[in-house]
């Protein structure tokens, strides 16, 4: 059986953990529906009222029976209907996820395109001030958290320039690129700046290692060209650890990114699953997080057959 | 150079894609561009009670009297309204030209359907509890609804003075569709509405209380507040509601911005559990209200954007501090009290708050902390997620909890769940008091405003001097605004029924 089959074989049985794991945890949390709607006032319900509201809100029947019925429906596809939107739970992510997977790809591209070419500079120009440079930005990159980025950057806008993009509510990229974009621009350099200090710091090292190894050497003295060396043979080799850092992180973004949608106001999925969860909206939690979850191993197979793509020595043989 | 060039152009780029949206977001709008961070949690009038979801619906639904910025009952749907010399009846008449959004006219009809659906137990309406005491409503004739009480109940009147008791179509209520379409009386009507991002309204242009000068709102849920005072700053924004007093003391400071901000009848306390270990003597708890300075915690939590308060945060009721029990901080007395009470080398316990709400949560019970580490009482902070918050409190599940409770016009209406036998939220207070009771039971009953002041002046004074909570102060409601927006009026409840006056002069 090939390597990718048995990977995909897997998948129904993480989704079932999955499914388990945040059905259970999501009720372990104190407070319900009824008291994310009612707050303190919810001590005002006579029995009879709070049974009605129960009742209205699918936590009158025992949790396995819960869960079985959500489970069944599961399977048919039907990943039942959100509390706090009134619809099918499915609508709301493919409401939501379009934007988180638009801004996962931006700040990827921003990332890579700054990461890469950053990394292999300060490789080849080890120890030089110019290296020392790119080092102690990546190190502020990547210790600065990303909502401090964000709100400089807003803050600067604002303040210093009084344009900000329209916050609040979002334009589709189907309905005005332009207006899309300058939505998601700033959050996406918010991201992008703080992996790409990652990838800098990944590809810095992985290069100046290859640039020690014996075909590197060999290469060089048979008279080819220090840049052809670095790009024809040391860079691919180089990327591997990048695109596994890359996957990792893009599967994290595929999930939403809570802080970052909060502070530019952004409908994406991680703002609705936090939503969901302060209201507990436990159908659009659990539907939310094994759509995410499914995506994490999509996105984890995906990075795993680029590999075999990149470096001809890896191969998924079965044995 | 050309790598200079290269970047700069980029720069400009930037700059014009996001300055041609930020412009044309400008030109296209009519509509008064409103923004908040928390967002309604639902459509249904009779359910909804978390203020974020009120302020919403407020907007579009009418009770049948409303509280105006001082607080005083005004007409909302009832034109007039007179209490029979018992205060056991209370005759309404509507409004004449009251119409819902789709033209039909509000009717007595209509009125009796909306209370029977709050008093309906099957509904859940948690408003219910304010209407226990209406034995039948009668419909004489077009105009007229009369309310027939169990006995004299003058805070009656303060209750139906909110969006919980909104008047609502009572074909509607046989649809079934309360909650899910919108058809109110108020001076908005209903566009649309995405949980947790937007909203549009659009002016009621029939409407009964007056012209409405704007064209509509559209509403923005901006979950972060710095990001609102940032937008406002753009002028993305034209009005916004602030709960932060960190952001909204920003707002003064930025040009082309003015603030709007009243004291609320909400209050910020220090809730003791009477039935916990120590808490369960009355020295104790008496040597905690000596101990804390509230001032104190008023400036450093709140940056003294408030006022201190004793329990009755309405002017009209309000006893004077001096008169409070241990109004100002007095150490020696508190230690003295402790020892009395067998506690002089003090004890440790907890104390919960709930993260981010109030925003200053956290803050208070640290100022706190430190002010009892001076008599010996050791607390340890627990912040908790509202809801688990909410989960505990309604539990009476702590031993001491920072608290942003909602204030009422009306000291009965606002204290009856607390300090009664028979309130509702009796558990979470966990202190049984006769004289409160009684004291409670006479404010209901006795119609004379100048009697009813005294009674709840003793109430208030008996309260504090037990000491089964620590009161500290009221804060503001805040609302951030462009010069160009006239006419918003803020008021005790944070209400934003006033953006049916606002103009836009630009």
């Amino acid at each position: 059986m090939s390597y990718p089959i048995k990977r995909l074989l897997v998948f129904p049985l993480v989704m079932l953990g999955v499914s388990v794991f945040v059905f259970i945890s999501i009720r372990l949390v104190p407070g319900d529906a009824i008291t994310a709607m009612l707050g303190t006032e919810s001590g005002l319900l006579t029995p009879t009222q709070r049974d009605a509201l129960r009742a209205y809100f699918g936590l009158d029947q025992n949790w396995f029976i819960q869960f079985w019925r959500w489970f069944a429906g599961v399977l048919q596809g039907d990943f039942g209907i959100s509390t706090t939107y009134g619809k099918p739970v499915m609508t709301i992510i493919w409401q939501h996820f379009p934007l988180t997977l638009e801004l996962a790809i931006l700040s990827m591209l921003i990332a890579l395109s700054i990461g890469i070419p950053a990394g292999i500079y300060a490789a080849t120009h080890k120890d030089r001030p110019s290296d020392l440079i790119v080092r102690i930005v990546a190190m502020f990159g990547q210790s600065t958290p990303s909502f401090v980025v964000g709100l400089l950057l807003i803050y600067l806008l604002s303040v210093g320039f009084g344009v900000l993009p329209e916050m609040g509510t979002f334009v589709p990229i189907t309905e005005d690129p332009l207006a899309n974009l300058a939505q998601m621009i700033l959050p996406a350099i918010t991201l992008g700046t703080a992996f790409a200090a990652a990838v800098i710091r990944m590809s810095r090292s992985t290069m100046l290692d290859i640039l020690q190894e014996d075909y590197v050497r060999t290469a060089r003295s048979k008279g080819m060209s220090r840049r052809r060396v670095i790009w024809r043979h040391a860079l691919p080799n180089a990327l591997i650890p990048v695109i596994t850092l890359s996957g990792v992180e893009f599967g994290y973004l595929l999930g939403g990114a809570v802080l970052v949608e909060q502070i530019f106001a952004l409908p994406g999925l991680g703002r609705t699953v936090l939503d969901a969860i302060l209201q507990r909206d436990y159908a659009l939690v659990q539907g939310s997080v094994l759509f995410i979850a499914f995506n994490f191993m999509v996105v984890n197979l995906l990075v795993d057959l680029a590999y075999a793509a990149l470096d001809p020595r890896i191969r998924f043989e079965t044995k | 150079m050309s790598k200079m060039i290269t970047k700069s152009l980029g720069t400009v780029g930037l700059a014009v894609i996001l300055s041609t949206t930020a412009l044309s977001g400008v030109s296209m709008a009519e509509n008064l561009k409103v923004a908040w961070s928390q967002d309604a949690t639902g459509l249904d009038p009779h359910k909804q009670t978390a203020f974020s979801s009120i302020r919403f619906l407020e907007l579009m639904y009418e009770p049948l009297v409303r509280l105006d910025k001082d607080a005083e009952i005004v007409p909302a749907l009832a034109g007039s309204w007179q209490f029979n010399d018992e205060a056991t009846v209370l005759t309404m008449k509507l409004d004449e030209g009251a119409k819902f959004h789709d033209g039909s006219a509000v009717t007595p009809a209509d009125v009796k359907a909306s209370f029977e659906r709050i008093l309906d137990e099957e509904v859940g309406s948690a408003a219910r509890a304010n209407f226990t005491a209406i034995t039948s409503i009668d419909t004489p004739d077009d105009m007229t609804v009369v309310f027939n009480l169990d006995g004299p109940n003058v805070p009656f009147l303060t209750a139906l003075a909110s969006v919980n008791a909104a008047i609502v179509q009572a074909s509607a209520i046989e649809a079934g569709t309360i909650g899910t379409e919108v058809v109110g009386s108020g001076p908005f009507k209903y566009e649309s509405w995405t949980p947790n991002s937007s909203a549009t309204l659009v002016a009621n242009e029939d409407w009964h209380g007056g012209e409405v000068a704007i064209d509509g709102l559209d509403i923005s849920v901006l979950p972060d507040e710095t990001s609102i005072l940032a937008a406002l700053r753009s002028k993305q924004v034209d009005f916004a509601l602030i709960n932060d007093p960190f952001v909204a003391t920003l707002i003064p400071q930025a040009s082309g911005l003015k603030l709007a901000k009243a004291p609320v009848l909400s209050y910020h306390v220090l809730q003791l559990n009477p039935s916990r270990g120590p808490l369960t003597e009355q020295k104790v708890r008496q040597a905690i209200s000596c101990a804390v300075d509230r001032q104190d915690v008023l400036d450093t939590a709140l940056l003294g954007e408030g006022a201190v308060t004793g329990p009755l945060t309405m002017a009209a009721y309000a006893t004077p501090q001096d008169q409070l029990f241990c109004y100002q901080q007095d150490l020696e007395k508190a230690r003295q009290l402790m020892a009395e009470a067998g506690f002089a080398d003090g004890f440790d316990m907890n104390i919960m708050a709930a993260t981010g709400e109030p925003p200053t949560a956290a803050s208070e019970a640290q100022v706190l902390q430190s002010q009892l580490s001076e008599i010996g009482i050791n607390l340890t902070i627990e912040m908790k997620e509202l809801n688990v918050y909410v989960d505990h409190w309604l539990k009476a599940d702590f031993d001491m909890a920072v608290a942003l409770n909602g204030g009422k016009p009306d000291p009965y209406t606002m204290y009856n769940r607390y300090w009664t036998k028979d309130g509702n939220l009796q558990k979470v207070a966990n202190y049984i008091d006769d004289d409160l009771d009684s004291l409670m039971a006479q404010g209901r009953e006795e119609a004379d405003p100048a009697k009813r002041k005294e009674i709840f002046q003793s109430f208030e004074k008996h309260l504090a001097e037990v000491s089964p909570w620590v009161w500290l102060y009221t804060g503001y409601s805040y609302a951030g605004t462009q010069d160009y927006v006239d006419g918003f009026e803020p008021t005790p409840t944070g209400s934003l029924f006033g953006l049916a006056n606002v103009s836009v002069n630009k």
